[in-house]
């Protein structure tokens, strides 16, 4: 550890930059992954055959391949098919697409768990599927499943650092890049890991706070 | 206004209703009593649209019901239901429940529902309770901010499923209160319940149903005093403890 400070005063601002990106492609990934997660889920409970049986499909060959393939296939078997993305868009794409299956199933879990006495109730009083869903089932739905949402954030801010095996030059593709330069694994690496945690700490705080407040009700 | 013709319903290899026939008139106060699982919850549900029914045909005001036709809609928003178990919506403040309808299905102006939605919460006796979250309320009072939400879509029916049966005793009488000031209105109610006393009181006619068939009709008193069947005699004797 020899020299931490002053390896920390040097290297800090190019990391920051990978800190930069890390964000960039976390909070693309995660809007992607919930607007994708969430309509898998509302094809899935729609109650028609055909859609939950995309869903349930498309949910599985999802699972079923590693975020590593499928950041390789978009970002070098995509342009053989005529459609080019830059490392970042792949990055996002591939993990938001990853992601959105657990999204997926994670809000139909908190879709299922609502009673269905409240959809009787809401079909009742002649609202349709549509407006039973945004008048009384998601927002019933939200409560249950906002503490996993949480820790798919901070499993999404960590698997962020997969895009660096397609070039994007985040938080750990720019600390690998310096240890490799100069040499200085420890003090280098010990100070990615230090920034990843210090991201996480606000996200850990913040699924506590959604925990207590299901507790709660 | 609500007629049901020759209505079967199976539950998979279970049939639960077995030919039901019966109407219900503008005005009239119409109870169904009968054992458990009897059918008599599901012939409600039929009635607008919860549950389908495989032969048949229920029409209510010449409209026939059926819960894949987008004419649902219209149905449900004429007929309204409560239920045993209240199913208000936990998330939403009391006077919100009862206007949530008016809102957003038949897209009331929001003073207009407002101010129809408090003067019906004070109907039920429940005028400062509309900010409060349902499950701040004891089951009577949620059962009578349901009530307020039924009416609230200005009905031309209400369909009660066993109102009271999740209630603690001495709550059930607020609730068959708010019912019976309803029925000398003279809204029309179709009402499924084991509160013989009601029952006799209020209802105009009565229903007897046992394994999915309608055994004795006619008038309240008549069913519940002199019952001509057998099985509605052995049934009203248990459920009045005469046993």
């Amino acid at each position: 550890m020899r020299g931490f400070w002053h390896d920390t005063v040097e290297f800090f601002p190019i990391l920051m930059n990978g800190v930069a990106l890390t964000i960039v492609v976390t909070i693309g990934s995660l809007l992607l992954s919930t607007v994708l997660g969430l309509v898998w889920a509302m094809m899935r409970v729609s109650g028609i055959k055909v859609l939950s049986t995309i869903s349930a499909s498309v949910i599985n060959v999802i699972r079923g391949i590693p975020i590593i393939v499928l950041l390789f296939y978009l970002y070098f078997v995509m342009p053989d098919l005529g459609v080019t993305l830059s490392a970042l868009q792949a990055a996002i794409l591939g993990l938001g697409i990853a992601y959105s299956a657990y999204q997926a199933e994670n809000f139909r879990a908190g879709i299922e768990a609502i009673d269905k006495g409240q959809v009787e109730a809401a079909q009742s009083i002649g609202m349709g599927w549509w407006l039973t869903m945004r008048r009384v089932v998601l927002p019933q739905a939200v409560r249950i499943v906002l503490p996993p949402y949480g820790n798919v954030m901070i499993m999404m801010l960590k698997d962020s650092s997969q895009a660096s095996t397609i070039t994007v030059a985040e938080l750990a593709l720019q600390g690998k890049l310096i240890a490799s330069s100069t040499f200085k694994n420890t003090n280098v690496f010990t100070l990615v890991a230090l920034m990843y945690l210090t991201m996480s700490i606000p996200l850990i705080l913040l699924v506590r706070h959604f925990e207590k407040r299901v507790g709660k009700k | 206004m609500i007629a049901l013709t020759d209505v079967h319903k199976s539950f998979g290899e279970n049939e639960v209703l077995k030919g039901i026939s019966a109407s219900v008139h503008k005005g009239e106060v119409v109870c169904i009593v009968g054992p458990s699982g009897s059918g008599k919850s599901t012939i409600l549900r039929c009635i607008n649209g919860l549950e389908s029914y495989d032969r048949g045909e229920i029409s209510v005001e010449g409209l026939k019901v059926d819960r894949d036709a987008p004419s649902i809609v219209a149905i449900r928003t004429q007929v309204s239901m409560v239920f045993q178990r209240f199913n208000l919506f936990p998330h939403r403040t009391v006077l919100e429940n009862v206007v949530e309808g008016p809102l957003y299905v038949k897209k009331e102006p929001r003073a207009v529902a407002l101010e129809r939605g408090r003067a019906l919460l004070a109907e039920v006796g429940l005028a400062e309770k509309a900010d409060a979250h349902p499950p701040q309320l004891s089951g009577g009072q949620q059962q009578r901010v349901a009530i307020a939400r039924a009416l609230a879509m200005q009905p031309k029916a209400i369909l009660f499923d066993e109102p009271t049966s999740a209630l603690d005793p001495e709550l059930v009488g607020d609730v068959l209160g708010v019912m019976r000031k309803l029925a000398d209105d003279g809204m029309t109610m179709v009402v499924v319940t084991h509160e013989m006393g009601f029952a006799r009181d209020v209802a105009d006619r009565v229903l007897f149903i046992d394994d999915g068939v309608i055994v004795e009709q006619g008038q309240a008193k008549a069913v519940l005093n002199q019952p001509q069947h057998p099985r509605t005699q052995d049934f009203l004797r248990r459920v009045l403890h005469l046993l």
